[in-house]
């Protein structure tokens, strides 16, 4: 009878071990089973996005879904470097007309001071059509099919893939006027809807009216409110297929802006459809739901699981670039040139939380490319005996490729120019802050902390921003000597010269001989940081500078500073386009934060640097310009309201199925761009992941073995006798 | 019965009101709105007009308790308080900040939750209470000793080691299923058998120990000491009688429990992305979305103490001796 069981149980264990075996498909495989060997990218999000409506949504996790759904009129080019704004649905780069006051043309030379308004003309590509969406679906006498729902269609409805019918429209030149009225509508709160009412003529006025409408309208009528009565008179269109913003003063920087999906056209029939009371209970919401010209559409949105884009089947005609920087070709991202975008049918993101499982499953094939954190750096990266980093033999192993690239973004130590200590103008308070800026050691820092991932900082605008000079003539000189062809920072005995000068020899009170004691306000993180603070502590200890550190929450982080009451503190600045101005302005004058609430956190005021900044900021590429932004980065170096930190450097890890990856950290909407062998992922995922089975019978033994004592002790008590 | 029920139910409603207060005060003391606009409104470009527009937009422009420019009634209803707390009361959970509709959104995720919660509940207390039952049929012997001492060595485990440890062996080195990940459907399986057993693992020490002292005090009395004299096996003495005796805590303990299953666990749901409502109140605290905050507390309070009100009547159904009144 025992043996019989035993010999159950390993049949059992046997036909469980062949259905196992018997399948091709790894069973550790995330990913449904209709998708194998498919055109699908792979990719994940650890936070859902908040929003994915064009007018509001502002970050990179939320750019990276929405800028393959929707064109603006400019994009940057895919390869070129540096940063280049290309036509994406304009047929050619806006033409720009400059007035006067009077509203007569002006030559383009035109002194800035004579120049009343710019007018941005941009003409759009015809016979581009909007994704198949139900909110174009008309029924035969041409209403709309889907824009008064009835509580029994709605019965039948969860998402937006329920709706049978679909219809299309062609894009036109309204389309990218109602969005740019979107802009400040009063339901949608657009971070640059103050920026652009600053800018664009009639803007303000229009919010106002439309403030005004939205609040008297009648209530108990349709939820839509419909921009389209009310005129912009900034904004018009000049024909079916060209419109024209016109900007007070010169700002060269809109064509950027016109590169964001702020800009991107938006169908009213959109608005219309998801403005039903009915949808919003569903969290079927323009917000959730993007209707887009792209190369994709969104077809699936469970942004607490997985959001999945489709190529979008009325996607225009669009090539992949043949051109680019010269060792493109070498690099293998020509291969495709002049081929029809996009290449990958479907885009998989799928929520992961947590940083292991993320990367085990990169590891494992599921992922076609991956981030790399400090705490797999060391599985990933090595570093050469000459200090190069290459990938470590189990990567290679994987034939996964490394890429790294210099963001455009700075991490600095800020000085509050208001402190009576480390701010103001005087010379003491600024050979203060070079000696510390000497002190603090970013050199170390990016080693210890940064896993060498980022470049010192020289001044405040990175690598591939205009302006930005390499070698020995873009070092900052109050920090750094030229010493064997490369920057070396200066000898902490410099520092303690200019510490001395500044009034505190050997970092003490000139009154009394106390130790200076300067306070820096942190956000207060885990455990983890404190290292991290430590080391801050210790390179103002080198000084002889007592550091005190003020951690605090974010919100009250955000207070103190709004307030102007931090002494020092750590901040970053990540690039909105490839522009100087969108740098130099963090020390504008006018930005100031405790007086204005603007992005200046060190509230510095420099007159010579606010005057050289107004004419920098409008004026066009050239000798010039470039002049001038040598002469902002002398006095914001000498002055030192900043320590500059660091440039943070991303790295990239990919598969060698996985092509055409080239970092962009200005184009969100690469994906068109990239392709995929799926046969060799799949045939590389089967080879990584094949079950392991032996830890099956092994166990059972275990278990018996386990069990004896058990059953020996059970023998013996059910053969024992009663006392 | 009845009686006692419904005056249960009117106890809850000052209990729920405590509970609205107290988050209400919690949150705003960490938070206020400009806080909360800001964390909407992202990092760049968030003037002091757009914090204003989104405070009026949202309803909290106005003051938190007390509404001294309003005439009347309204120096109470025109409050922060009053407008986000009445609808919880009516199950109306409202928008979370970020415009979603909340009640939609716990319906949806209530089920993944359930998922990993209902399975690893039944198969938690099966294995557990057999395994109970063994240490105490091996009870005053080398086995129970070393059973008991490896039950405090899981129990000094942290959760966070069993799930990367069973992410790690399992799902990594045996490759077996998925690491993370939830699908809906069959295609579930695959994804919650991982979750479930670390669920079920993770609680084998103070699950058994439990258990087992339950089984302790009824193995002493003196129906048991009659069974054995009847000449009962130890086996039949210890799964018919003591199980069943056993049987009136354990059900209790197991009814109160039951309407928490809908909240999901936390840590769990986060690690292997399962997009429950554990993982939902998770993200509503980093995002500062008071509307979702309040809204979980006030569930995760209602559905406590709706467990406490069943085990109650749970009592009367299985000891007949219990009586409410």
């Amino acid at each position: 009878m025992r043996t019989k069981t035993v010999s159950r149980l390993i049949c059992v264990l046997l036909g469980l071990g062949m259905l196992f075996g018997c399948g091709e498909r790894p069973l550790n495989d995330p990913y449904p089973r209709e998708d194998d060997g498919k055109n699908v990218l792979y990719s994940s999000f650890n936070e859902r996005p908040k929003h994915l409506d064009p007018a509001i949504s502002y970050s990179e996790n939320e750019y990276s879904i929405i800028s393959q759904i929707y064109e603006p009129p400019l994009q940057y080019h895919y390869l070129k470097r540096p940063y280049t704004l290309e036509p994406n649905i304009a047929e050619q780069l806006p033409s720009v007309v400059y007035l006067d006051a009077n509203g007569q043309a002006l030559p383009e030379d035109a002194r800035e001071e004579d120049i009343a308004y710019s007018d941005y003309v941009i003409r759009i590509k015809q016979g581009v059509l909007f994704q198949p969406h139900p909110a174009f679906a008309q029924n035969a006498d041409g209403t709309y099919r889907y824009h008064a729902l009835t509580a029994q269609q709605l019965k039948r409805i969860s998402t937006i893939a329920d709706f049978a019918k679909t219809g299309e429209r062609e894009l036109t030149a309204e389309d990218y006027i109602y969005q740019i009225k979107r802009l400040v509508h009063p339901q949608i709160h657009s971070p640059i809807a103050e920026l652009m009412k600053h800018y664009i003529v009639g803007m303000q006025a229009f919010a106002d009216q439309v403030e005004q409408r939205y609040r008297s309208r009648p209530q108990g009528g349709t939820a839509f409110f419909d921009l389209r009565g009310v005129a912009l008179p900034g904004v018009e269109a000049l024909d079916r297929y060209a419109y024209k913003v016109r900007i007070r003063g010169k700002y060269p920087q809109f064509r950027f802006w016109l590169a964001m999906p702020f800009f991107a056209p938006m169908p009213w029939e959109a608005d219309a459809f998801y403005a039903q009371p009915g949808l919003i209970e569903k969290n079927v919401t323009l917000d959730w739901y993007p209707v887009g010209t792209g190369a994709y559409m969104l077809t699936e949105n469970n942004p607490n699981r997985r959001i999945v884009l489709m190529k979008n089947p009325r996607f225009h005609d669009e090539a992949y670039p043949a051109e680019g920087e010269p060792a493109d070709a070498a690099n293998g991202y020509l291969q495709d040139a002049g081929k029809k975008l996009p290449f990958i049918d479907k885009i998989v993101f799928t929520l992961e939380r947590e940083i292991i499982p993320y990367w085990n499953k990169f590891l494992q094939g599921y992922y076609d490319a991956s981030s790399i954190a400090s705490d797999n750096f060391d599985q990933a990266i090595q570093f050469t005996g000459q200090g190069d980093i290459e990938l470590t033999p189990a990567m290679r192993e994987k034939h996964v490729k490394l890429q790294t690239a210099v963001t455009t973004s700075i991490f600095y130590m800020g000085f509050n120019m208001l402190d009576p200590v480390v701010g103001g103008y005087g010379e003491k308070a600024r050979k203060l802050r070079q000696a510390v800026s000497i002190a603090v050691d970013y050199e170390e820092y990016i080693s210890i902390f940064q896993n060498g991932r980022g470049i010192p900082a020289q001044g405040i605008l990175p690598p591939d921003i205009s302006g930005h000079v390499d070698g020995q003539a873009g070092i900052n000189p109050y920090v750094y000597d030229w010493a064997d062809g490369a920057p070396r920072r200066k000898s902490i005995e410099a520092a303690k010269k200019l510490l001395a000068e500044a009034g505190y020899p050997e970092g003490r009170e000139p009154a009394g001989g106390k130790p200076l004691v300067l306070y820096l306000d942190t956000v207060a993180r885990g455990p983890d940081d404190k290292a991290m603070l430590d080391w801050y502590r210790k390179q103002f200890a080198k000084l002889g500078i007592q550091l005190v550190l003020r951690t605090t929450d974010y919100n009250q982080f955000q207070q103190k500073m709004l307030a102007g009451n931090a002494q020092i503190f750590m901040w970053g600045w990540n690039a909105d386009y490839p522009d100087p101005e969108n740098f130099f302005f963090l020390l504008y004058g006018p930005n100031a934060k405790v007086e204005k609430g603007g992005e200046n956190a060190v509230n510095y005021k420099n007159r010579e640097f606010d005057r050289l900044f107004e004419k920098m900021r409008n004026m066009d590429d050239g000798v010039e310009r470039l002049g001038l932004i040598q002469e902002l980065q002398e006095i914001i170096r000498r002055d030192a309201p900043w320590i500059f930190g660091f440039h943070p450097k991303s790295f990239a890890l990919y598969h060698d199925w996985y092509y055409n990856l080239k970092p962009n950290l200005m184009a969100n909407n690469e994906t068109k761009y990239l392709r995929i062998d799926a046969a060799r992922r799949e045939a590389r995922q089967k080879a990584w992941n094949r079950p392991v089975y032996w830890p099956i019978p092994l166990a059972v033994v275990l278990f018996f073995i386990f069990l004896l004592p058990a059953w020996l002790s059970y023998r013996q008590r059910m053969r024992a006798t009663a006392l | 019965m009845m009686q006692y029920v419904v005056r249960r139910i009117l106890y809850a409603v000052p209990l729920l009101l405590g509970v609205n207060v107290l988050t209400f005060v919690l949150f705003f003391i960490v938070n206020s709105p400009d806080d909360m606009a800001r964390m909407n409104l992202g990092q760049k470009h968030v003037t002091p007009e757009a914090i204003e527009k989104w405070k009026r937009e949202r309803g909290y422009d106005r003051p938190l308790f007390w509404n001294e420019r309003s005439p009347g009634a309204a120096k109470l209803t025109d409050t922060i308080f009053y407008d986000k707390s009445v609808g919880l009361f009516l199950l109306r959970f409202g928008r979370s900040d970020n415009g979603r509709n909340i009640g939609a959104d716990i319906r949806q995720r209530m089920w993944p939750s359930l998922a990993i919660a209902a399975p690893a509940l039944l198969v938690g207390l099966l294995v557990h209470v057999s395994l109970a039952l063994m240490l105490v049929f091996f009870r005053l012997t080398y086995l129970e000793f070393w059973g008991v001492a490896l039950c405090v060595v899981l129990m000094s485990i942290s959760s966070l080691f069993y799930i990367i440890g069973g992410q790690f062996v399992v799902g990594k080195l045996l490759q077996w299923v998925p690491i993370s990940g939830y699908d809906t459907g069959l295609e579930a399986i695959k994804f919650i058998i991982l979750p479930i057993l670390i669920s079920v693992a993770a609680g084998i020490g103070s699950g058994v120990r439990w258990y087992r002292t339950l089984f302790l005090e009824e193995v002493e009395k003196d129906y048991v000491r009659t069974a054995r004299a009847k000449g009962l096996t130890e086996p039949r003495v210890l799964f018919t009688h003591v199980l069943k005796n056993a049987m009136i805590p354990i059900l209790t303990g197991v009814v109160v429990i039951l309407p928490q299953l809908f909240m999901g666990s936390l840590i769990l749901e986060s690690f292997f992305s399962i997009p429950g409502l554990g993982s939902y109140t998770i993200d509503a605290i980093s995002q500062q979305d008071f509307a979702i905050v309040r809204a979980m507390v006030f569930l995760g309070s209602a559905l406590y103490i709706l467990g406490l009100l069943l085990t109650d009547i749970s009592y009367t159904l299985v000891d007949p001796r219990v009586r409410l009144s």
